[in-house]
């Protein structure tokens, strides 16, 4: 091995990447919560359309979803090279832990708050980007693909809901413990920043999450 | 500590105790009573108390490690009601006293678990690991030639204290064996960071921190999760700083050194 693959093997490698991967995800949820608001406007969804279009068309946007499953496969694929590394560093379980003494819930279950997330983001994916890229769907008043009643459809179903609400959750617990850690992780902690970057985490998490976990819930309640 | 309380009564207690004859044999938990003991005893003499009773009635006594018994040296160890070192924060086993239980208390005690920390016998495991981790980078290879005067090369006090803080690991293993993933990344950060902030330890700082964690992950720790455990649990309180202070030195390391081979 090249002390490239050895670096980025190493736990501490596959960490940085983890971290960087995964604040690079979190950039993505901020522009996806903010172009999703649209489907808040009372036009019919027209305006939600032509903003799906432009992403579903748009060269630098297509590009930059390229970026973007890379930094899922890298997250995803690190994330489970090292849950298991950790499984197998302690091959015998103690018959008595109280963990909760020494660290919080979300900090030791990021691999099940992330195996959470994946199950959500692939029937997500199949359910809008796949059917809005390769399915058929009927064009609005305005003549473009009518992705909004595809949305208002899905989100009358109660199990549908209740999947988001969950994921949304789930991510919210997953960002509380891994928005800071991944500070942590690049080595980037300063008596003056640190408690400044944990709270803003904090608050990223729920309201990001929250403002996701909204949209189904008032199409399920107010349509 | 305070001292002796004529107050105190003397506790009966249940221990449910780890017992395993070697390395290849398989282990169990096995239950004694205990009666009478002194709440102002140390953990590890409630547990001589014990082995005395064992030794009369002609079985195996339990094998567990110790040494100074004075908090220092690092060679106590026990998992003890599921938590490192036992209930009590920032303290080593030896430093343990039994005023922190109670009469009729069941207490389990159980040797480190990890994978890198094999069990010997009982309650004893291997922490060699980290003799080898040392061994590939946690020291100053300098010859340091005829002493020095004092205060010849400045070095700010803030930065004395944070590297002192470093040093005063003693070893022990309890992040290890508080961290869901046994990883060894708080006492690796802390033998690293205590020579990278010196001016002696300056100039090997780049090989150290790869050598240094090489070997850890060769040892078969676990990656760090950034839950805490192990700070919480570390009886003199290495600091979470170190560990990110770890990865800057590593990374920084992979990224600039001269050394391409790995
Ligand atoms: C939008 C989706 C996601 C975002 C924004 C996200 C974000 C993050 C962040 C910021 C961290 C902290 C990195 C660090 O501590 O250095 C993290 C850690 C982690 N993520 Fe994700 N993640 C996402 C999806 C996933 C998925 C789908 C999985 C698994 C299938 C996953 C598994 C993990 C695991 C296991 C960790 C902890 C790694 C460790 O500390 O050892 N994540 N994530
Ligand atoms: S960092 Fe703390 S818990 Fe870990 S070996 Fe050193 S003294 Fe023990
Ligand atoms: S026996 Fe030396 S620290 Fe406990």
């Amino acid at each position: 091995m090249n002390w490239f693959t050895k670096t980025f093997s190493s736990t501490i490698g596959r960490k940085v990447i983890m971290s960087i991967t995964g604040l690079f995800l979190c950039s993505f949820l901020v522009i996806h919560l903010i172009g999703n608001f649209q489907l808040f406007k009372d036009d019919g969804g027209l305006a939600f359309n032509v903003y799906s279009e432009f992403m579903g068309h748009n060269p630098i946007i297509r590009t930059l979803e390229i970026v973007l499953l890379l930094g899922f496969v890298f997250h995803i694929y690190d994330a489970f090279v090292l849950t298991r590394r950790n499984k197998t560093a302690r091959p015998v379980e103690y018959a008595n832990t109280r963990p909760s003494e020494n660290s919080t819930w979300s900090s030791r279950n990021m691999g099940l708050l992330g195996t959470v997330i994946l199950v959500f983001l692939i029937i997500h994916l199949y359910n809008f980007f796949w059917r809005a890229r390769f399915g058929d769907i009927p064009a609005d008043a305005d003549g473009v693909e009518n992705l909004y009643m595809v949305v208002v459809e899905s989100f009358q179903q109660w199990w549908y809901v209740l999947l988001y609400v969950v994921a949304m959750a789930a991510l919210a617990f997953h960002l509380i413990h891994g928005f800071q850690s991944a500070f942590q992780t690049l080595g980037l902690t300063h008596k003056k920043y640190t408690p400044f970057i944990q709270a803003f985490g904090y608050a990223f998490s729920v309201l990001i999450c929250l403002g996701f976990a909204i949209m189904p819930l008032y199409f399920f309640f107010f349509f | 500590m305070a001292g002796s309380n004529p107050n105190a009564k003397p506790m009966d207690l249940t221990l449910k105790v780890w017992r395993q004859k070697d390395r290849n044999s398989p282990g169990q938990m096995v239950t004694y009573p205990l009666k009478g003991i002194s709440p102002d005893m140390s953990f590890l003499e409630m547990l001589d108390v014990l082995n005395e009773d064992l030794l009369r009635k002609g079985e195996e006594p339990i094998a567990f490690d110790h040494d100074c018994r004075e908090g220092i040296c690092g060679m106590c160890s026990l998992f003890i009601n599921g938590r490192a070192h036992g209930p009590e924060r920032g303290t080593t086993t030896c430093q343990l006293h039994m005023r922190h239980f109670s009469h009729g208390e069941t207490i389990t005690i159980e040797p480190w678990r990890a994978a890198a920390f094999p069990v010997h016998k009982d309650l004893i495991v291997d922490r060699s690991a980290f003799d080898r981790i040392q061994q590939a980078g946690g020291y100053v290879s300098v010859n340091t030639g005829g002493v020095p005067d004092a205060n010849e090369i400045p070095i700010p006090k803030s930065i004395a204290d944070k590297a002192f803080d470093a040093a005063t690991c003693i070893g022990c293993g309890a992040c290890v064996a508080a961290c869901k993933n046994a990883s060894a990344m708080l006492f690796v950060s802390a033998k690293v960071s205590q020579l990278a902030m010196l001016p002696q330890g300056k100039t090997e700082r780049k090989t150290r921190a790869e050598n240094m964690v090489a070997q850890m992950d060769i040892e078969g720790f676990g990656a760090c999760t950034n839950t805490g455990a192990c700070a919480a649990e570390c009886p003199v309180g290495i600091s979470l700083e170190n560990i990110a202070m770890l990865n800057r030195e590593y990374m920084g390391a992979k990224l600039t050194s001269e050394n391409v081979a790995s």
